[in-house]
């Protein structure tokens, strides 16, 4: 395969930023996306041109240190998939396909196609654990819990924090990733004593870091790698309005 | 490369007594700190995996300062959280006859003999305590209608004694110990440094006492000083370049402190994992493993003639070579891992492989549909079913996976003592980056017990003894700036070649080499190969390579240059290691010790020891021999048939 790159360059935080085109040839259609853009710095490098900075670690879909729009879409078009598990043979011979960081304002690009997610950090850090310190815990069995909720709550639990959702939400929040925390503690009996002080936590700190609000859209949870239900955020809602009315 | 032997390694801290006691009364032992005093020691962890973040989290909630580093852009990247199968606990909750003694048991076995009796114990000991912290936490493991935990049994272990979150419980393990740090980042006793790199450890009278580090974002060169340093950097599979491993995963961290004075232990030990995609093409990046449960269900096999091009569908049964069930009746096509890994590299290499290069075998669920239906298989495998499809754009339903081994896991690394303290004071190494608990050949969901049993549980201990001692005062400032002046040198050095090779292509080259001459099997004449191979390549990076943009910058090359640096040094350390220990055990197999069957033969009488390589700047490395002495279980030869 033959194909056209737009790729968005931008050596660092005070520059503009642009579009910038190249070729790829001999595209093999079992390549990764990812392992295509190692060609094309490859190549680069002995061009003595600057290769494309962008983040990735596991390429087996489950870091979520990846993320890319491809074509406008967080990830690519694929359905639950990130950027390292896409591969060539879902696109045409001789196709333009362009490349553009995360957008939004809480994360900042730090170089091309790398962006700067800690905001997400600060708000698991605002609230999004059990407080137990090593050593403490009773027996694992001591409390029973549900097959249904243990099940929902791993759903919630499958989060890879690459941060998808915001950059597909036009408000640009983070609605889909800190309610999926929320839910994910929220239905089990070990995250009961702290459910509502952090559910108010979280929500303030995601405001505070400048997330947008939610509006229903949808269009994180259609982008989300994992498939985190929209449900999540209903669940977080009513948590942190419980927690403002007490 | 020649070697020099030094001084045997007697004394590994580990007290005497019965084992059982031995742990409690180290713990009763060591010394203890006071409250007033933990806020005055400062602690570096590096590295976030399931060790390093645990460690970190536990460290901070005593009330020691600690400092955090990963290279990663959040510490809750770190690639245990790729880890699928699950982890061992000796809860018993079956009731079917699982102990600690057991687990103890079977991990020694499994071990090939080559892992401490003391450690072990201790190891299997604290797996209970895990399985409650994790609880705790909300790490959603899979439960049964009785709201209880559910348990499998892995990996051909024969009690169930693997809790597990479906195919992710790596992530769900790292998420538990990250939030628990984050905690702690919040409550300030962690300072979390993300986006750096370790590039080298201070040591100064003696002692560990803190890193040099690259912000990776803005190229700046940091000192960070402490008390004590804790590594936890994880393994150095990537040395072969096609590897399970995370892209970033590398040896610089552990490979610097080893030429500070660490020594380092069975580098040869590797882990070749049997069942992952095979590779595609030359472009091939990484590996991807699937889960070892797939052998559960899944019938291994290849043509039974040399080169026969049909689709799997057009080969007749009494065409084809169940070679599992034919070599090993008894267990089949459930085998522990080195042996699924060699028998396929066998069949391949007499031609009878499939797919792309013929580096393949199948795994076939024809008949597990056939018996189950397909629903009961995709209940069972679907995710994993989607995941090679996502890969190879073939159709497991109908088309048999292919499968190759692919490095996956190192036992090798940091030698420690019991208290998982390296030869260099006041530096710990925890998790894979250390060599101390799966002797020769790690058995499934085992890691993850290591990783935070030494994290959650051991270190947060032994450390105190160490620091109760401090605060060490000032650091050495001439110690401080002759590791910041080597580490600014070896940049400009990389920067300075712009030869015509990239970084990738010389890493390339020596993975192949590694696979080819110390990968599953290993023979005198393939080591010595590779031990002429191996500097000429390396002189050639150094003349040859191409790093392009400059030091003061976010720059993946100038990142990637230095730790293909250090897996030269570590390849040939690796590889002579392999060439001394001239008996097969566990992931080592020399194929000049094998029993008639073509089985693994070790030679107990002269290798029953842990070898230990001190680094010599200028000379041969010292090989130490830490013997291994068997109170408990008797050492036997595996056999599997």
């Amino acid at each position: 395969m033959n194909l056209t790159l737009k790729v968005w360059r931008q050596s660092g935080p005070s520059d503009a930023g642009r579009m910038v085109t190249y070729r790829v040839e001999d595209v093999s259609p079992d390549m990764s996306f990812l392992e295509m853009l190692d060609v094309l710095n490859e190549r680069l490098i002995l061009e003595g041109d600057d290769p494309v900075a962008f983040d990735h670690d596991c390429r087996e879909g489950i870091c979520g240190m990846c993320g890319m729009v491809i074509n406008g879409v967080a990830h690519g078009e694929q359905r639950a998939t990130t950027t390292c598990q896409l591969h060539m043979r879902h696109f045409e011979d001789g196709a333009t396909i362009t490349i553009e960081p995360w957008r939004a304002a809480p994360f900042p690009v730090v170089k091309d196609l790398v962006v700067d997610r800690s905001a997400f950090d600060r708000v698991i850090q605002a609230g999004g654990f059990v407080s137990v310190p090593a050593g403490s815990a009773p027996d694992a069995h001591s409390i029973p819990v549900r097959k249904e909720d243990a099940d929902d709550a791993f759903d919630a639990a499958t989060c890879i924090g690459c941060g998808a959702c915001v950059a597909a939400c036009p408000n640009g929040s983070a609605s889909l990733f800190t309610a999926a925390k929320i839910t994910h503690l929220s239905l089990l009996p070990q995250g009961q004593p702290e459910r509502l002080s952090r559910a108010k936590a979280m929500v303030d700190q995601m405001d505070a870091e400048g997330f947008g609000g939610c509006t229903n859209t949808g269009e994180c949870t259609a982008v989300c790698p994992k498939g985190i239900p929209l449900d999540t955020i209903a669940q977080m809602n009513s948590d942190y309005l419980k927690a403002n009315a007490k | 490369m020649n070697y020099v032997e030094g001084a045997p390694i007697r004394d590994t801290k580990a007290p005497a007594g019965p084992i059982e006691e031995r742990w409690e009364k180290r713990k009763f032992g060591a010394k203890l700190v006071n409250p007033a005093n933990k806020r005055k020691l400062n602690v570096i962890v590096v590295g976030t995996g399931l060790a390093g973040g645990s460690a970190a989290a536990t460290l901070g909630e005593l009330g020691y300062r600690v400092k955090s580093f990963c290279y990663q852009d959040t510490p809750r990247r770190a690639h245990s959280i790729a880890a699928q199968g699950g982890i061992n606990a000796a809860k018993n909750y079956r009731g079917d006859g699982d102990s600690i003694y057991r687990l103890f048991y079977d991990t020694v076995k499994g071990g090939d003999f080559r892992a401490r009796e003391s450690n072990v114990y201790r190891l299997a000991q604290v797996s209970v305590n895990i399985i409650d912290q994790a609880v705790a936490q909300g790490v959603p493991f899979a439960r049964e209608y009785g709201g209880l935990l559910d348990t499998r049994s892995f990996g051909g272990a024969q009690v169930s004694r693997t809790f597990y979150a479906r195919g992710q419980t790596g992530q769900q393990l790292l998420l538990g110990a990250y939030q628990a740090l984050e905690r702690q980042i919040a409550a300030g006793t962690v300072e979390m440094f993300t986006r750096h790199e370790m590039l080298d450890l201070i040591v100064a009278d003696g002692r560990a006492r803190g890193v040099i580090v690259r912000d990776m974002v803005t190229g700046e060169i940091e000192r960070h000083v402490a008390d004590a340093v804790v590594l936890a950097t994880g393994g150095y599979g990537n040395v072969f370049f096609l590897s399970t491993n995370a892209k970033g995963c590398n040896t610089t961290a552990i490979w610097r402190a080893h030429e500070r004075g660490a020594y380092f232990a069975n580098p040869c030990y590797t882990q070749i994992h049997p069942t992952c995609i095979p590779v595609s093409g030359e472009y091939q990046s990484k590996l991807t493993l699937m889960s070892e449960s797939l052998r559960n269900d899944g019938r291994v096999w290849v043509p039974l003639r040399k080169g026969d091009g049909r689709a799997p569908g057009d080969i007749p049964e009494d065409e084809r070579d169940y070679y599992l069930e034919r070599i090993y009746p008894a267990f089949g096509n459930l085998v522990p891992r080195d042996i699924a890994s060699r028998a396929a590299k066998n069949v391949c290499d007499e031609g009878r492989g499939v797919g792309p290069g013929g580096l393949g075998v199948y795994l076939d669920f024809r008949d597990a549909i056939g018996r189950l239906g397909r629903d009961a298989v995709e209940k069972k495998y679907g995710n994993l079913f989607e995941m090679y499809e996502r890969i190879t754009g073939e159709n497991p339903y109908d088309v048999p996976m292919r499968i190759y081994p692919a490095v996956h896991y190192t036992m090798g690394g940091l030698w420690v003592d019991y208290d998982l303290q390296s030869t260099i004071p006041g530096l710990f190494v925890i998790g894979e980056a250390n060599f101390s608990d799966h002797g020769a050949n790690r058995l499934g969901a085992s890691a993850l017990m290591q990783g935070l049993a030494d994290g959650y549980f051991v270190l947060p201990t032994t450390i105190g003894d160490y620091l109760a001692a401090g605060p060490f005062g000032e650091v050495d400032e001439e110690a401080v700036a002759a590791a910041e002046i080597k580490v600014r040198s070896r940049i400009d050095r990389l920067l300075a070649v712009n030869g015509t090779r990239t970084p990738d292509s010389f890493h390339r080259e020596l993975g192949k080499l590694m696979w080819e001459y110390c990968g599953m099997e290993r023979t005198e004449q393939s080591l010595r190969k590779a031990l002429e191979r191996i500097p000429e390549l390396r002189e050639e990076f150094w003349r040859d390579v191409k790093v392009s943009g400059t030091a003061e910058e976010l720059n993946q090359v100038l990142e990637k240059a230095g730790r293909v640096a250090d897996f030269f040094d570590l390849a040939e350390l690796m590889c002579l290691d392999a060439l001394v220990r001239t008996e097969s055990c566990g992931g080592h197999f020399r194929a000049e010790s094998q029993d008639a069957d073509g089985e693994a033969l070790r030679d107990d009488e002269t290798f029953a020891h842990v070898s230990a390589w001190e680094y010599s700047p200028e000379g041969e490395p010292v090989l130490h021999k830490e013997p291994l002495e068997y109170e408990y279980v008797k050492m036997t030869q595996r056999s599997y048939k």
